[in-house]
């Protein structure tokens, strides 16, 4: 069985870091599982844990003001799910739902908060790596608002 | 050199003038989406054609439009379009039914390179309507499977409601020898599938971008970042190929309505490679 350290080393996310920032991200990591249907958080909760999955596939809901709940990104093994942790005022701004059994590596956030605002250049490393992933999605979101196939 | 260009080789007889074909059957794909499947009424056996091809359809009265094959290349006795009610032509075109006659003028235009794929992966990315002109090229490939690799189609659209050929595709996501994903712009919790866009699919898709052809359809927006995501993976730019849309109009290069740059996208397409397309890509259609 690989260790949290190990499986942390092989995610995107975390390629390329210091031997030190590996160790210490290690320390803030816990596996976790949920089964299918659970949601895993909820839009105004408190975001102080983000995840990688390992398997399985995370729906991003958004309530409709009409009343439904509507799709707009699924997420599988190897995504970083939510970076709300790392902005204040630290609260998920939309539901995230196991579609199916999910595993996940879970980052506890305010320890890695802390962690990055005494070691700034770690605290560099990850924000400038999260902002490439919110990049990507806003690029994304903003194809799916031009309505392409319309 | 202009000489040359303007020397016109035609692949059809009597490239103007259509051919009256008859509706043998119509098929609602979705709820603005059909498919027409036609046979020759003049005593023409068959119309052999290559995947990526258009024809010019003519509804008698109303207007032309070019429309992509997405038939089988391999069953040249019925000829197969499909297209969206989107326009006052394919409007009309939408309400022919079975016993009607339409007019034909093609094959026309370049073709999608199934035989330079041989021995190597193939990705077919389709962005909505997009997975029409890709159909024949699927057809081609999966029928000689054995000389290919991996074989992908990814396929992005609006909502589960717009996905089409629902049928086929479930036929081919139960093949062990094809990888399909779909995802969608937005669902409901119904739909259990991907949830994103197409290009979201590329950087995970298993393909060795070393040995790979992509064949790309969909609106050009969505071809542009899908060219992106696969020069990221070391896709090279000669093994990626797009298939244009332009007003096109006589499908010969004469009339020179689709001419984009140096190209007539009727006659030097509609299939070009990444490589000839990306300074034009994103230029507007005048």
């Amino acid at each position: 069985m690989q260790s949290l350290d190990v499986i942390l080393r092989e995610q995107k996310i975390f390629e390329g870091l210091r031997e030190e920032d590996h160790k210490l991200i290690a320390g803030c990591a816990f596996n976790t599982h949920f089964e299918a249907n659970q949601y895993i958080f909820r839009e105004g909760e408190n975001a102080d844990t983000f995840y990688i999955i390992r398997y399985g596939t995370v729906g991003l809901e958004l309530r409709n003001p009409k009343g439904g709940i509507i799709t707009v990104q699924t997420l599988r093994e190897g995504d970083v799910l939510g970076w709300s942790w790392l902005f204040e005022p630290y609260r998920w701004t939309y539901d995230a739902h196991a579609i199916s059994m999910v595993r996940a590596v879970a980052l506890d956030g305010r320890c890695l908060r802390t962690k990055c605002d005494h070691d700034h250049t770690l605290g560099y490393e990850l924000m400038r790596r999260f902002a490439h992933i919110m990049v990507e999605r806003l690029q994304a979101t903003r194809m799916q608002v031009l309505d392409l196939y319309a | 050199m202009l000489e040359q260009e303007l020397v016109f080789e035609p692949t059809v007889a009597e490239p103007m003038l259509p051919e009256v074909f008859r509706i043998q059957r119509v098929k609602h794909e979705s709820y603005d989406t059909f498919t027409l499947i036609l046979e020759p009424s003049n005593g023409r056996e068959s119309f052999p054609f290559k995947a990526g091809q258009f024809n010019m359809l003519y509804v008698y009265g109303v207007g032309e439009v070019p429309i992509s094959i997405s038939g089988d290349p391999n069953q040249p006795e019925m000829l197969v379009h499909t297209t969206r009610a989107v326009g006052t032509v394919t409007k009309a075109m939408s309400e022919l039914k079975r016993g009607d006659v339409i007019g034909i003028r093609g094959p026309f235009g370049s073709s999608w390179p199934i035989q330079e794929a041989e021995h190597h992966d193939v990705v077919f990315v389709a962005g909505g309507i997009g997975l029409a002109p890709l159909r024949p090229a699927l057809y081609e490939i999966i029928a000689r499977r054995e000389k290919y690799g991996r074989i992908v189609l990814l396929y992005g659209t609006r909502s589960p409601d717009d996905i089409l050929y629902h049928d086929e595709l479930e036929q081919w996501r139960a093949r062990f020898d094809l990888e399909v994903y779909v995802t969608v712009d937005y669902a409901d919790k119904s739909w259990r599938g991907n949830v994103g866009v197409v290009t979201n699919l590329i950087p995970k898709a298993p393909f060795d971008p070393q040995h790979t052809v992509a064949l790309v359809c969909g609106p050009e927006v969505m071809m542009r970042f899908t060219a992106i995501e696969f020069l990221k993976r070391g896709v090279s730019p000669t093994s990626l190929y797009l298939t244009m849309e332009r007003n096109m109009k006589c499908a010969i290069g004469f009339c020179g309505h689709c001419q984009l740059g140096g190209y007539f996208i009727c006659k030097d397409g509609p299939v070009f490679t990444y490589e000839q397309m990306q300074t034009l890509l994103s230029l507007w259609e005048v």
